[in-house]
């Protein structure tokens, strides 16, 4: 049973990280945490209700996303990548240091904004809690979607032809500056969603709560392949597995570890990761 | 300003437009990288259905004009007029729309999407589309994607391409590749066309069929054409006006029977008659 439950928590986690990895962004774990902060102050502070924050984070976290993007990343689109790579870096510690700033270091306890109570199979031998379900079925809901617009939209194909060749994309017609915007719109509000479930699942949050889940989905994206939404479900979830696993069956402090050396293993083998077709250059 | 084919030639096209704004006018540009000219005093005048050729020894600036004409570069000096109005300060994007398509040297198609995907990405403008809609497959997204389809597909078929519309674009063959990155440039729907070496790495039947392409797509769009291209029977077959480029400088403008016999071109091809003789003798 312990198996089981490992599993689905590992499941449950994955699918976090599936959702940050959508977005291949160093301060992308930041934008979560921030996330998290303004739907626990809505809750805590305002008294507005669990569901409600959400969308409040969300909406917060589109204007953080396209105010970084256009601040921060515009300025360098003819930069090589190393300097782009650096000063998502430095959005990194600008975003960790101004919530503590404005939230201080100590750790705010998040309750869960799941109001459903745990299910308990077997006679209460497994035990599978609402958040992880509740995770899973946002994460499933989100990828659907996303597949769906990327594939058949006037956007979404437009942002596919951004990311592989931005100078012929322009030679079409398309505006890539806000073609970028709303890549990180769209990334943003769902890492406020990814930080809200996150902060749902494991209750403590500080900030730098978005840092190593960050850093672990950029993991999972190379993992699964970088640009595939597929490729990020995949790794996102294997990854969260492989972490849980390691948690309980090897060791807790070499958990982290275990989940890096299997990024090493994967390059090393794959470098394009499990279901990546073809690496092309992207920032 | 002289235009690069002064009196209506041929009768292609049955109404010639020499009265009508020119498609694309550029009066004295040019461009400096660092200390170095790299293109000068460029003044062209393109009527609204020709076809026209840019020609020179390598590394003259003939891609150079073709990055300033669509505004990839901002020149440093003059102006472009492109369908009457001034393309300064425009990005590459609002040019486009402006009415202006091009190809690459190297082909640089969208490799990972669908031959109709990349179709699809040129008619972005085209298509009227909300955001959820999108995503939801409801309502304006049905008859607009609808309308994109059918409209790829015609595109293509002008190209007798349809049957490979669901093909990875990167899967194509090369020949292929090149007609498709016309089509994806055509979907924006241009006034003027401009073809970077179009016929590079064709074989002469292949080149054949281009030259066919090249005047089907004039008198299809009614557009003008512009195109680089080393392939000289190509150039003086199809082309009604050509422009020769060295060293960042137009050294001759004009039919392709007074190209050919121009001295100044000749030479910058061939090099100096005595210098010629020299190396022959020694």
């Amino acid at each position: 049973m312990t198996f089981i439950s490992n599993l689905i928590n590992g499941i449950s986690l994955g699918s976090i990280y599936a959702i940050i990895a959508l977005m291949l962004n160093f301060a992308h774990g930041d934008v979560i945490m921030i996330g998290a902060y303004v739907s626990y102050i809505c809750t805590t502070s305002a008294g507005i209700p669990p569901i409600l924050s959400v969308v409040i984070a969300m909406a917060v976290c589109t204007v953080l996303g396209i105010l970084i993007e256009g601040l921060a990343y515009r300025p360098l689109r003819k930069a090589t990548s190393l300097a782009v790579l650096i000063t998502a870096i430095g959005v990194s510690y600008f975003l960790q240091n101004s919530a503590l700033l404005i939230w201080g270091s100590n750790p705010k306890t998040f309750s869960s904004i799941v109001p459903f109570d745990s299910i308990a199979l077997f006679e209460g031998k497994l035990i599978i809690t609402a958040e992880s379900i509740v995770t899973v079925a946002v994460c499933i809901v989100i990828m659907i979607g996303l597949t769906l617009f990327t594939k058949n939209g006037k956007m979404g194909k437009a942002m596919r032809a951004v990311s592989e060749d931005k100078d012929a994309a322009q030679l079409m017609g398309i505006n890539t500056n806000s073609t970028i915007s709303l890549t990180f719109a769209i990334g943003s509000a769902l890492a406020a969603v990814a930080g809200v479930l996150l902060c749902s699942a494991y209750p403590v949050l500080i900030p730098t709560t978005g840092s190593m889940p960050g850093i672990k989905a950029f993991t999972a994206a190379v993992f699964g392949g970088i640009g595939s939404i597929p490729g990020a479900m995949l790794g996102g979830i294997l990854l969260g597995i492989i972490e849980i696993f390691g948690k309980s069956y090897i060791s807790t402090e070499l958990s982290d570890a275990i989940v890096f050396a299997v990024l090493i293993i994967v390059l090393l083998v794959k470098p394009t990761g499990l279901l990546g077709k073809k690496i092309n250059e992207k920032v | 300003m002289d235009k690069m084919v002064p009196y209506p030639s041929g009768a292609i096209v049955p109404e010639r437009d020499v009265e009508k704004t020119p498609i694309l006018e550029t009066h004295h540009l040019g461009i400096d990288f660092g200390g170095l000219t790299a293109v000068d005093e460029f003044s062209i005048t393109v009527g609204r259905t020709e076809i026209s050729g840019l020609i020179g020894p390598n590394g003259a600036g003939k891609t150079t004009v073709f990055n300033l004409l669509t505004n990839v570069y901002q020149p440093t000096r003059g102006t472009i007029m492109l369908d009457g109005k001034p393309t300064a300060g425009k990005t590459t994007a609002q040019v486009n729309r402006m009415g202006i398509a091009r190809t690459f040297q190297n082909i640089r198609l969208f490799s990972n999407m669908s031959v109709l995907d990349n179709v699809k990405v040129g008619l972005h403008n085209s298509v009227k589309e909300g955001f959820f809609a999108s995503v939801t497959h409801s309502l304006g997204y049905g008859k607009a994607e609808k309308k994109a389809n059918e409209r790829a597909l015609r595109l293509l078929d002008f190209f007798s391409m349809a049957d490979m519309a669901n093909a990875d674009a990167g899967s194509l063959p090369y020949g292929a590749q090149r007609r498709l990155e016309i089509v994806r440039a055509l979907a924006t729907n241009p006034g003027i066309i401009l073809l970077d070496e179009p016929a590079a790495g064709m074989n002469p039947s292949e080149t054949a069929e281009l030259m066919e392409n090249i005047r089907r797509i004039r008198d299809t769009f009614n557009i003008a054409v512009m195109l680089i291209e080393h392939d000289m029977s190509l150039v003086m077959n199809i082309c009604e006006g050509i422009c020769v480029l060295d060293h960042g400088k137009i050294i001759a403008k004009g039919t392709p029977d007074e190209i050919k016999s121009n001295p100044a071109v000749i030479e910058a091809y061939l090099g100096k008659k005595k210098e010629a003789d020299g190396n022959a003798q020694g």
